[in-house]
């Protein structure tokens, strides 16, 4: 039997309220907010967040299938940034599911039969999604970004994939071509009543015959929607009592795209309890359905702790971010392109954040500007050296600057030196903090982040972030 | 292990007036440190034997000095960060210590004003890119690197906040009293500790006064051999100890390392008594020139050279210890903060203004009966840099 084996979600820090848009384009504006990538985030960056949510329980696995429909890159991998920055064994399988809001349980099915076919002992799925909507249009209000991960194996699981029923449909409703920023769509009737509803009721009802369940057999049902009415109505469709519906979070953080239903489903498993059944259909080019059953509790955070800490930003905060309107450039020198040579010489230390530990000395070390160690900083002793992670260490703020003048899409930079629990220190940028409550001796942890933009590339490295609590004061403050 | 204590001797200086040199090239500016030190010296160009350049930014190899129109004779660029003067006069002095010249020209150059913006760009560490070749910097300002010190320093000796930014105002303060003396100076402008507290923040606990300023300038120094010296002239200045010290970056990578100080300072400061014959700086040290790039830096520099024990330099500073009038007057001149910080020129700038008070000739800057004077620079910052230091006296022995 395949099923999940371990899950992790990120929801990104920043909100942008739907009122705030409103109130920019003298409209009304939708009831709730929406999550935001940061600045300095992407559907790589929360794929990574997530994917480590996910591992952290313990758990390593032989493939990585990403979805997304934004990925940075329209040729190259982002499955395999991800699957090194979260350090899987270059044995690992990756692929990406794109190019459709579907493509997350594609993915988790693929995975499925990876794992079935005995390929891979476990193969990791990650869907995340960082869409845009145009300014003024019924996506800006929709859209949001977060990302979801799944373990996909066949021992010790949290819960079993019990029947599975998929349809493909060849229908024109959402769509970007190659030179598009923005999705679009055609009219919006036309869109549900010849295509998601007939094609969602087609998938469910087909997995209920196919394994001779009725709606009463579940406990729970998950699946996406464009926005809350029309989710709203196909539960009803669909047979469902509003109870048993999971939450779509459209008024927490929106329309996740790729990672929506995904995220929805990490939601609907930590609140499950042993024994639950759970039916999860995904909507796009056609639907997938499947019969889940929990198996045990999930312990660790709930979706609601990974709401809990979030800061609302202003419009033209979220403009700047994304990039979507010029602003003058920063006072400093435009700084030269990093080397791709230099990058994959030193991948190790780039992408995965690993350092070196000197056998003679055991001092762990890492070169601030990612540079090899060759030579112990401490103790002079040549090449004697084990791999050392830092990524997955946490910190203590040791000093730190907060920086007018550091050029950043979110102003002022904050730097920090910053001290591993167990040894080793790194000068680095913090991100997502409040820097009214930054301190010496705070509590940090490492956090996979785009440093800039270079030769049509993305430059990813770790940053620091403090480490969120429930009620922890470390939030980013509002900035206007 | 010689020290190069009195084998080689300044027997003449020039140094530009620094600021924003609109109407002045990188020659012009070599042209008029040079001829100052030329006329100081009593010589022309044709008597110069070799050279050394000091620039960071403003040229690379020789050619760079292509504006002095020195005729065939052997030039070298060197650079060592903000030590890049210090390091010219350095060179200079080893190759006539060695005998192997008998006049040699030391002159540091750097043209800020042309690039643009306001700042000191980021010098390329490691590959073409100050971020390294990797690309993985945050690309942080000069100020939030020396801001460090003033955070880590405000928590180490449990100094409120309040009381931290009044202490670094008051060498701000002191270092504009000083620069308004002085017509070589970019700012003359004399500013009160409240209007320092008081400034937009760069990076906190810097604001503006706390930081240096940006211009462009040269300076030049003409070096002899010591027994040659009075030949030039009757008061030559004599060359006590030459000191660098280089970190691999240490501080950066390993939890050791407190931010309240610069081991690379302390280091060079040891060499260079060491070489001096210095036992008691406070006490034998008649005035210093040390790198004030920021308020953080100089304040513990005065900890770092020995002029305060640790953790007690704001005593010092409430004392008026580092004025004109003080015991030991520092940055007589104005500092980096009056002067901006061309970084070639730096550190010969400010062996121009020991060279002057040792021969009587500040002005109104003057100091009383100076024997021993030391000028210090930092290259990098905390965690990583270059420490190098200066001694000079106008007596031999």
């Amino acid at each position: 039997m395949t099923g999940i084996t371990s899950l992790g979600a990120y929801i990104p820090t920043y909100r942008l309220n739907k009122e705030e848009i409103g109130r920019m384009w003298k409209a009304k504006g939708g009831a709730g907010e929406k999550a935001i990538a940061g600045y300095d985030e992407d559907a790589v960056t929360m794929a990574v967040t997530a994917a480590v949510d996910c591992a952290k329980k313990g758990k390593t696995a032989n493939g990585l299938y990403f979805a997304t429909t934004s990925a940075p890159y329209k040729e190259k991998q982002s499955a395999a940034i991800i699957a090194a920055a979260i350090d899987l064994d270059k044995t690992c399988r990756t692929a990406e599911f794109a190019n459709s809001l579907r493509a997350g349980t594609s993915a988790m099915m693929a995975a499925m039969d990876t794992v079935a076919s005995g390929s891979a002992e476990e193969v990791m799925v990650v869907a995340s999604d960082c869409r845009i909507g145009a300014p003024k249009g019924r996506f800006e209000q929709l859209l949001g970004d977060g990302a979801a991960a799944f373990m996909i194996g066949s021992k010790d699981l949290i819960a079993t994939i019990e029947g599975t029923y998929s349809i493909t449909s060849d229908f024109t409703d959402v769509w970007r071509m190659q030179e598009d920023t923005f999705p679009q769509a055609a009219e919006a009737r036309f869109v549900v009543e010849a295509g998601y509803v007939p094609t969602m009721k087609e998938a469910v009802s087909g997995l209920l015959t196919k394994y001779s369940l009725t709606p009463a057999d579940f406990s729970k049902i998950v699946f996406p929607a464009t926005d809350a009415r029309e989710h709203a109505d196909m539960a009803k469709a669909l047979g469902f009592d509003k109870s048993h519906v999971q939450d779509p979070l459209f008024s927490q953080i929106g329309n996740t795209g790729a990672a929506a239903a995904m995220i929805m489903l990490v939601a609907a498993i930590e609140e499950a309890n042993p024994g639950d059944r759970i039916l999860f259909a995904n909507y796009g080019d056609g639907c997938d359905a499947f019969i889940f059953r929990v198996v045990k509790g999930v312990l660790g955070f709930t979706m609601k702790d990974r709401m809990a800490e979030k800061v609302s930003i202003d419009y033209g905060t979220y403009l700047a971010w994304r990039g979507l309107v010029p602003t003058e450039p920063p006072a400093f020198p435009p700084r030269a392109d990093p080397s791709f040579a230099a990058r994959w010489r030193e991948r190790s230390s780039v992408t995965t954040l690993k350092g070196f530990k000197c056998r003679k000395c055991g001092t762990p070390q890492i070169h601030t500007i990612a540079q090899g160690v060759r030579i112990c900083i401490a103790c002079q002793t040549k090449d004697e050296f084990d791999i050392y992670n830092f990524a997955d260490k946490p910190a203590k703020l040791f000093t730190y600057a907060v920086d007018i003048l550091q050029p950043t899409k979110n102003p002022p930079g904050v730097n920090g030196v910053i001290d591993f629990d167990g040894g080793g220190r790194l000068v680095c940028e913090l991100t997502d903090c409040n820097i009214d409550k930054v301190k010496v001796g705070m509590p940090l942890e490492m956090t996979f982040r785009k440093m800039s933009q270079s030769k049509g590339t993305v430059n990813y490295f770790w940053k620091a972030k403090p480490i969120l609590g429930a009620n922890s004061p470390y939030r980013p403050s509002k900035r206007s | 292990m010689e020290s190069i204590k009195d084998k080689v001797a300044i027997v003449g200086m020039g140094c530009t007036r620094f600021g924003e040199r609109w109407d002045m090239g990188v020659g012009d500016l070599l042209v008029e440190a040079a001829y100052e030190a030329f006329e100081d010296a009593g010589i022309g160009p044709k008597d110069v034997q070799a050279a050394w350049l000091g620039t960071v930014f403003s040229g690379v190899s020789a050619l760079a000095a292509s504006g002095l129109g020195l005729q065939y004779i052997p030039i070298t660029r060197v650079e060592n960060m903000c030590a890049t003067g210090s390091e010219a006069l350095r060179a200079a002095s080893y190759a006539v210590a060695a005998g192997v010249y008998d006049i040699a020209l030391a002159i540091g150059v750097e043209k800020l004003k042309d690039s643009g913006y306001t700042g000191v760009p980021g010098p390329a560490i490691l590959g073409d890119n100050p971020d390294g070749s990797t690309g993985v910097g945050s690309g942080y300002s000069a100020p939030a690197s020396f801001a460090y010190l003033g955070t880590r320093y405000f928590d180490h000796y449990n100094i409120d906040r309040d009381e931290g930014k009044k202490m670094l105002a008051q060498i701000a303060v002191k270092n504009h009293q000083h620069g308004s003396l002085n017509p070589k100076a970019h700012f003359h402008n004399i500013i009160t500790v409240e209007q320092a507290v008081k400034a937009p923040i760069v990076a906190w606990p810097l604001g503006l006064f706390d930081c240096c300023g940006v211009s462009d300038g040269a300076a030049a120094a003409i070096v002899v051999r010591a027994d040659m010296a009075k030949n030039f002239k009757s008061n030559p200045i004599y060359i006590k100890g030459l000191a660098i010290s280089a970190g691999a970056r240490q501080g950066a990578m390993t939890q050791g390392y407190d931010y309240v100080h610069i081991e690379e300072n302390v280091r060079a400061a040891q060499q260079v008594y060491a070489e001096a014959g210095i036992k008691n700086p406070r006490k034998e040290i008649s005035c210093a020139e040390v790198h004030d790039c920021f308020s953080t830096h100089e304040l513990v520099v005065y900890e770092d050279l020995g002029f305060s024990p640790r953790g007690r330099a704001k005593e010092d500073i409430e004392a008026g210890t580092f004025t004109l009038q003080g015991e030991l007057p520092v940055n007589t001149d104005g500092g980096l903060k009056c002067f901006g910080h061309p970084l070639g020129a730096s550190g010969l700038r400010m062996v121009y203004e020991m060279y002057l008070q040792l021969q009587g000739k500040a002005g109104q800057r003057q100091v009383k009966n100076p024997r021993l004077a030391l000028t210090h620079n930092l290259g990098g910052g905390p965690g990583g840099g270059i420490g190098c230091c200066v001694v000079i006296g106008n007596e031999k022995g």
